[in-house]
C-alpha cells in the first residue's frame, strides 16, 4: 500500500469528501435551518439538503470503490492533515481506502441516505404529533453529523482516528436518542428519553474505557496506533500483551455493539425516533464493534484464547437476547433485542475467525434490519394517525367503557376494538394495540414480510445466505457455538413470526389500529428499496464457486479468507428450524389471533419463565442494584458527608475560618496591632506630650534664664574647644 | 617689676573693684557711678596703651554722655531700688557657678595655650602729637570710610527710632 | 613692659563680670549697664592688641564700637522707658508675658 497522493489514477483525492460532504450539510442546515422553516417548503429543503449530503458521501464511496477495484484492491491511504507529531509518535488524519473500509462506507452511506429520505416523511409527522415543528432541522443536523462521524470511523487509518469516530458516533447517538429530551411520545413532559440517552452514553463510555486502555497498551507496547505499524509490531510482541489488547478491545465492542454485559442501553435507545433506531442502532453504529474486530483480525488471529472468548460472548448474547425478544410487547423492543441477537451472531462469526461471514451478515443485516425498523416506524405512525383520527372523532372523551370487557376472558365473543379509558395512556408502539394491519397498511405489510423472512433466514432472502455461512463455519470449527447459534436462529424465527401474527393478522385490537393509514411515498419508497436489497443481498457472497464476491473483495485486506462451499445438511437444518419456528408461532399466535385485552398465550404456557422474559431477565434491575445504587450512595456520601459536612462545614468553618479569625483577631489584632503598633504609636504621642510638658518649662518668659542658657552654651562650647 | 607693671596692677584692681561694686550695689545710682569710675579707669588704660584719642572719646562719650543718659533715665523712672522678690531662686547660684567655670576656662586657656605675643611698649611722646592724630583720621576717612558712613546712618536711625518710640500716640476720637 | 596677656586677662575678667551682672541683676537698667561693661572689656582688648601690632585698626574699631554703643543705648533706654510706661516697673522678671 502506499499513499494515494502519489497515485494519479482513481478518485482517491475525493476521500475527504466522505466526511466533509455530511459536515457541509450539517453547516448549511445549522445556519439556514431556521430560515428554511419559515418558508412553506422549508421541511423539504432541510431534508433534501441532508439527504444530498449523505448521498454525496455515498457517491464518493462508490467512486472510491470503483477506483480501488481498478487497482485490484490495493490498499490506498490518503493523508489529509498532520495531527500529532510528538517525539516518535506521528499520527495523522489519513483516510484508508481498502476493501474493508469501502464495504463499510457503502453500507453506511447507502443505507444512511435511504434513511435520510425516509426521515423527511417520518419527522414531518412526528414533530406534529409532539407539537414542536421548529425542532425539525435539528434532527437532520444530528443525522448528518452522525454520517460524518461514522465515516471518520470507517475510513480511519489508525486506531486513533477510529476512536475519534467511535466517540463521535457515541455523541450523536446520545443526541439522537434524546431528541425529544423533555417530551414523551404524546408530547407531555417526561425525562424518559433523556434518561435513555444518558444510559446509552454512559454504558458506551464503560466500553470506551476498555478501548482506551487497549489503545494505551498498544502504543506503549507496540509503539504506534497506525494499523499497519501495529500489525507489524504485533508479530514480535509478547502474546500476553496482545491478549490484553484484544480482550480490552472486546470490552469496547461489548459497549458499542451491545453484547453482554453492556447491551442494556440498546433497548432503552428505542426511545429515539425510529429513523434513529434504524440508522444507528441497527445498521451502522452498532456494527462499529464488528468492524473493529474485523479490522484487528491480524491481532486476534495471534491469540486464539481471545478469539474463543469473543465467539462465546457473541453466541451467548445471541441466545440471551433472542429469549428476551420473545416476551416483548413493544414492536421496537422486539427489533432491538433482535438486533442484539444478530450482533451476537456477527461477533461470534468474527470471533471464530470467519471474518467474511461476519461482514457479510453485517451488510445483509443492515439491509433487512433497517427495513424492519423503518417499517415499524411506518406502522407506529400509522397507528398514531389512526389514534388522532379517532380522538378527534370522539371529541377526546374516552368513549363508553365497555363494561366487563377486560375482566371476562374467553366468554367474551365480541371482537370490537377498544380505546383507552380516561386517564390511560395510549402506547402506539404496543403490539397488543395493533392487529389486522395488513389490511390498513398493505405496503408496509409486504415490506415487513420481506424483512421478516430475511431475518428469519428463509431462502432465498439475504439473511439466509449470511446466517447460513456463519452456521456453516461454526459447525466446522466450533460445534458448541453452532448449537447455541442454531437455537438462537430458531428463536429468531419464532419471535419474528409472533410479531407478524400479532401486528398484521387478526383483527385490530384498538380503535387506533382500526383507523390506521398508510404512510406517504416519501417513506414507503426507501422501504421498497431496502426490501429489494434484502431480497437480492445474498448475491454478495453466495457459497458457490465463483460467487464469493465479498470474500474475494475482503481478501485484499484480510489476507486469510476461508471460502466455504454450500453445505446442504447445515443449510437444510437451518431452514427446517426456521420454518418450524414460524409454524410454531402460527400455532400460538396466528391460528387464534389475539383478542383485545387477552394476555399473551405464551404466558399461560410458560408461566413464570415468560414473566422473566417480559422483564428482560431483570437485568436492568440487577445492574441498578449492584452498580447504580451503590454508586449513587457512594457519591452521595462523598458529596454530602465528605465534601459538604466535613470539608465545607467543619473544615472550612472551624479550621480555616477559625484559624484565620484567631490569627487576625487574637494574634494579630490583640498582640501585634493593639499591643505592638498601637502601643508604639500611642506611646510616641504620650512621650511627646510628656516631654513637651517638661520642656515647656524652659520657656518661662524670663529673659534672665534665657541669657543663662546662652551663657551655658558659651561655657560648653569653650570647654569643648579647650578639650579638643 | 617695673613701673608700668605697678601702674597696671593698681589700675586693674581699681577697675575690677568698681566693676564688682557696680554689680553688687543695690542702688542703681551707685551702680551707675561705679560704672563711670570704671570707664574712667579704662580710659587711663587707653592712655597707657598709646591711644589718647580713644581715651578722651571714652571719657566724653561713654562716661560723659552714655552714663549721663543712664542717670537721667534712672532718675526719670525712679528706679533706684527694687523690691526684694525672688522669682528665680536658682538663677544667682547658677549664674555665679557658670561665671566661675568660664573664668576657670579662661585661665586655663591663658596658662596652657596662650603664646606670648609681645609686650605693650610704653608709648613715647610722639603719640601726643598732631601727626598721630592726623594719621588716625586719615586712616579713618580713607580706609574705613564705608563703616564711617554706615555708622552715621546708624546713628541717624537710632535717633529716629528713639524719637518714634517715645512719641505720644494719637488717641482716636 | 607689660605683656599684652595681662591686658587680655583683665579684659576677660571684666567681661565675665559683665556677664554675671547681666544674669544676676533684676533691674533692667543695671543689666544694660552690665552690657556696657562687656562692650568696654572688648574695647580694651582691641586697643591692647592694636598697640602690640602698632596699627591704628584697633583704635578705629573701638571708635566704631563706641559709636554703635551710643546708638544702642539711646534706643534701648527709650524702650525701657516705654516698657516702664506700661508695666510701671523695670524689673525684668515682670516682663515674662512671652511665657510658654
Amino acid at each position: 500500500m502506499h499513499l494515494a497522493q502519489e497515485v494519479t489514477t482513481g478518485f482517491y483525492s475525493l476521500a475527504p469528501w466522505l466526511v466533509f460532504a455530511p459536515l457541509i450539510g450539517f453547516l448549511i442546515n445549522m445556519v439556514l435551518g431556521g430560515w428554511f422553516m419559515k418558508q412553506p417548503w422549508g421541511e423539504n429543503a432541510v431534508g433534501t439538503v441532508a439527504s444530498l449530503a449523505s448521498g454525496a458521501a455515498f457517491v464518493v464511496s462508490v467512486l472510491l470503490t470503483l477506483s480501488l477495484s481498478a487497482d485490484h484492491g490495493e490498499v490506498m491511504r490518503w493523508r489529509l492533515a498532520e495531527w500529532i507529531h510528538i517525539g516518535e509518535l506521528e499520527l495523522d488524519w489519513t483516510f484508508r481506502i481498502d476493501s474493508l473500509s469501502t464495504t463499510m462506507m457503502l453500507v453506511v452511506s447507502g443505507v444512511g441516505t435511504l434513511i435520510h429520505i425516509y426521515a423527511i416523511g417520518y419527522m414531518h409527522e412526528d414533530v406534529r404529533f409532539k407539537n414542536d415543528v421548529g425542532r425539525f432541522p435539528r434532527f437532520f443536523l444530528y443525522l448528518n453529523l452522525f454520517i460524518a462521524m461514522m465515516m471518520i470511523l470507517v475510513s480511519g487509518d489508525s486506531y486513533l482516528m477510529l476512536f475519534v469516530g467511535w466517540e463521535g458516533v457515541g455523541l450523536c447517538s446520545f443526541l439522537l436518542i434524546g431528541f425529544w429530551y423533555e417530551l414523551d411520545t404524546l408530547g407531555r413532559p417526561s425525562w424518559a428519553n433523556s434518561n435513555a440517552a444518558k444510559k446509552a452514553f454512559i454504558v458506551n463510555r464503560i466500553g470506551d474505557v476498555g478501548f482506551l486502555i487497549a489503545g494505551f497498551i498498544m502504543f506503549w507496547a507496540l509503539g504506534s496506533l497506525q494499523f499497519d505499524e501495529v500489525f507489524e509490531a504485533a508479530e514480535g510482541a509478547a502474546p500476553g500483551v496482545i491478549l490484553a489488547i484484544t480482550l480490552l478491545m472486546l470490552v469496547g465492542v461489548a459497549g458499542k455493539s451491545a453484547q453482554i454485559p453492556l447491551y442494556v442501553w440498546l433497548p432503552d435507545a428505542m426511545a429515539g425516533p425510529t429513523p434513529v433506531s434504524a440508522l444507528i442502532h441497527a445498521a451502522t453504529m452498532v456494527t462499529a464493534g464488528v468492524y473493529l474486530i474485523t479490522r484487528s483480525a491480524e491481532l486476534y488471529t495471534l491469540v486464539p484464547q481471545a478469539q474463543s472468548i469473543v465467539a462465546l460472548t457473541g453466541a451467548i448474547t445471541a441466545l440471551f437476547a433472542a429469549t428476551i425478544a420473545m416476551g416483548q410487547y413493544d414492536i421496537k423492543k422486539v427489533l432491538a433485542y433482535s438486533t442484539i441477537s444478530q450482533l451476537g451472531f456477527m461477533v461470534a462469526a468474527v470471533g471464530m475467525g470467519a471474518f467474511v461471514a461476519g461482514m457479510f451478515h453485517l451488510v445483509t443485516h443492515a439491509f433487512f434490519k433497517a427495513l424492519l425498523f423503518l417499517s415499524a416506524g411506518s406502522v407506529i405512525l400509522g397507528v398514531e394517525r389512526g389514534h388522532h383520527h379517532t380522538e378527534h372523532a370522539h371529541g377526546h372523551h374516552g368513549g363508553k367503557l365497555k363494561k366487563g370487557k377486560k375482566k371476562e376472558g374467553k366468554k367474551e365473543q365480541r371482537h370490537e376494538p377498544v380505546h383507552e379509558e380516561e386517564g390511560e395512556v395510549f402506547d402506539a408502539n404496543d403490539m397488543r394495540n395493533m392487529g389486522g394491519m395488513r389490511r390498513t397498511m398493505p405496503t408496509t405489510y409486504w415490506v415487513y414480510m420481506i424483512g421478516t423472512l430475511a431475518l428469519a433466514g428463509i431462502i432465498p432472502f439475504a439473511g439466509f445466505w449470511s446466517k447460513d455461512e456463519i452456521l456453516l463455519d461454526a459447525s466446522l470449527h466450533y460445534p458448541v457455538i453452532y448449537w447455541i447459534l442454531s437455537v438462537a436462529a430458531f428463536l429468531t424465527a419464532f419471535y419474528m413470526g409472533r410479531q407478524i401474527w400479532m401486528v398484521f393478522f387478526g383483527e385490530p385490537r384498538h380503535e387506533a389500529a382500526a383507523h390506521a393509514q398508510e404512510s406517504p411515498r416519501v417513506m414507503t419508497v426507501p422501504l421498497m428499496v431496502l426490501a429489494v436489497l434484502s431480497v437480492l443481498g445474498g448475491a454478495l457472497n453466495l457459497p458457490f464457486e465463483g460467487f464469493h464476491n465479498l470474500g474475494h473483495w475482503l481478501e485484499h485486506t484480510l489476507h486469510e479468507v476461508e471460502t466455504l462451499t454450500f453445505n446442504l445438511p447445515i443449510a437444510g437444518i437451518a431452514t427446517i428450524l426456521a420454518v418450524a419456528a414460524i409454524y410454531l408461532s402460527w400455532l400460538i399466535y396466528g391460528r387464534n389471533p389475539l383478542r383485545a385485552g387477552e394476555i399473551d398465550p405464551l404466558k399461560k404456557r410458560l408461566g413464570a419463565a415468560f414473566t422473566a422474559l417480559e422483564n428482560k431477565w431483570y437485568m436492568d434491575e440487577l445492574y441498578h442494584a449492584i452498580i447504580v445504587t451503590p454508586y449513587v450512595k457512594i457519591s452521595q456520601f462523598l458529596a454530602d458527608v465528605i465534601d459538604w459536612r466535613f470539608w465545607h462545614d467543619w473544615f472550612h468553618e472551624n479550621v480555616i475560618a477559625g484559624t484565620y479569625n484567631w490569627l487576625s483577631g487574637i494574634a494579630l489584632n490583640r498582640y501585634a496591632d493593639q499591643r505592638g503598633i498601637d502601643a508604639f504609636a500611642n506611646g510616641l504621642a504620650t512621650f511627646t506630650q510628656w516631654s513637651s510638658v517638661i520642656l515647656r518649662k524652659v520657656q518661662n518668659g524670663f529673659v534672665r534664664s534665657y541669657a543663662l542658657s546662652v551663657l551655658l552654651g558659651v561655657v560648653l562650647i569653650v570647654g569643648y574647644l579647650i578639650l579638643r | 617689676m617695673n613701673l608700668d607693671l605697678v601702674f597696671f596692677l593698681i589700675l586693674s584692681v581699681i577697675a575690677v573693684a568698681t566693676a564688682v561694686g557696680m554689680l553688687l550695689s543695690r542702688n542703681a545710682i551707685y551702680a551707675a557711678l561705679f560704672l563711670v569710675l570704671n570707664f574712667v579707669t579704662v580710659a587711663v588704660f587707653y592712655l597707657l596703651l598709646g591711644a589718647p584719642f580713644i581715651a578722651l572719646v571714652q571719657i566724653t562719650v561713654y562716661a560723659g554722655a552714655i552714663m549721663v543718659l543712664f542717670l537721667f533715665v534712672i532718675m526719670l523712672l525712679g528706679a533706684e531700688s527694687l523690691p526684694e522678690e525672688q522669682a528665680l531662686p536658682w538663677q544667682r547660684p547658677l549664674a555665679a557657678l557658670l561665671g566661675i567655670i568660664l573664668a576657670v576656662e579662661a585661665t586655663f586657656i591663658f596658662l596652657t595655650r596662650a603664646r606670648p605675643i609681645g609686650d605693650v611698649t610704653q608709648p613715647d611722646a610722639s603719640v601726643n602729637t598732631m601727626t598721630n592724630l592726623r594719621a588716625l583720621s586719615e586712616a579713618l576717612f580713607t580706609q574705613y570710610l564705608l563703616p564711617f558712613e554706615v555708622t552715621s546712618i546708624l546713628l541717624l536711625v537710632a535717633m529716629i527710632g528713639a524719637i518714634v518710640l517715645v512719641r505720644k500716640e494719637k488717641r482716636v476720637p | 613692659m607689660v605683656p599684652v596677656n595681662y591686658y587680655i586677662i583683665l579684659s576677660a575678667i571684666l567681661f565675665i563680670l559683665g556677664v554675671v551682672g547681666v544674669l544676676i541683676r533684676r533691674n533692667s537698667l543695671i543689666i544694660f549697664m552690665s552690657i556696657e561693661l562687656m562692650l568696654n572689656a572688648a574695647n580694651l582688648a582691641f586697643v591692647a592688641f592694636g598697640s602690640v601690632i602698632r596699627s591704628f585698626s584697633g583704635q578705629i574699631f573701638v571708635f566704631f564700637i563706641i559709636a554703635v554703643a551710643a546708638a544702642e543705648v539711646a534706643v534701648g533706654l527709650a524702650l525701657i522707658v516705654e516698657i516702664f510706661k506700661s508695666k510701671r516697673s523695670i524689673d525684668v522678671d515682670q516682663m515674662s508675658s512671652l511665657k510658654g
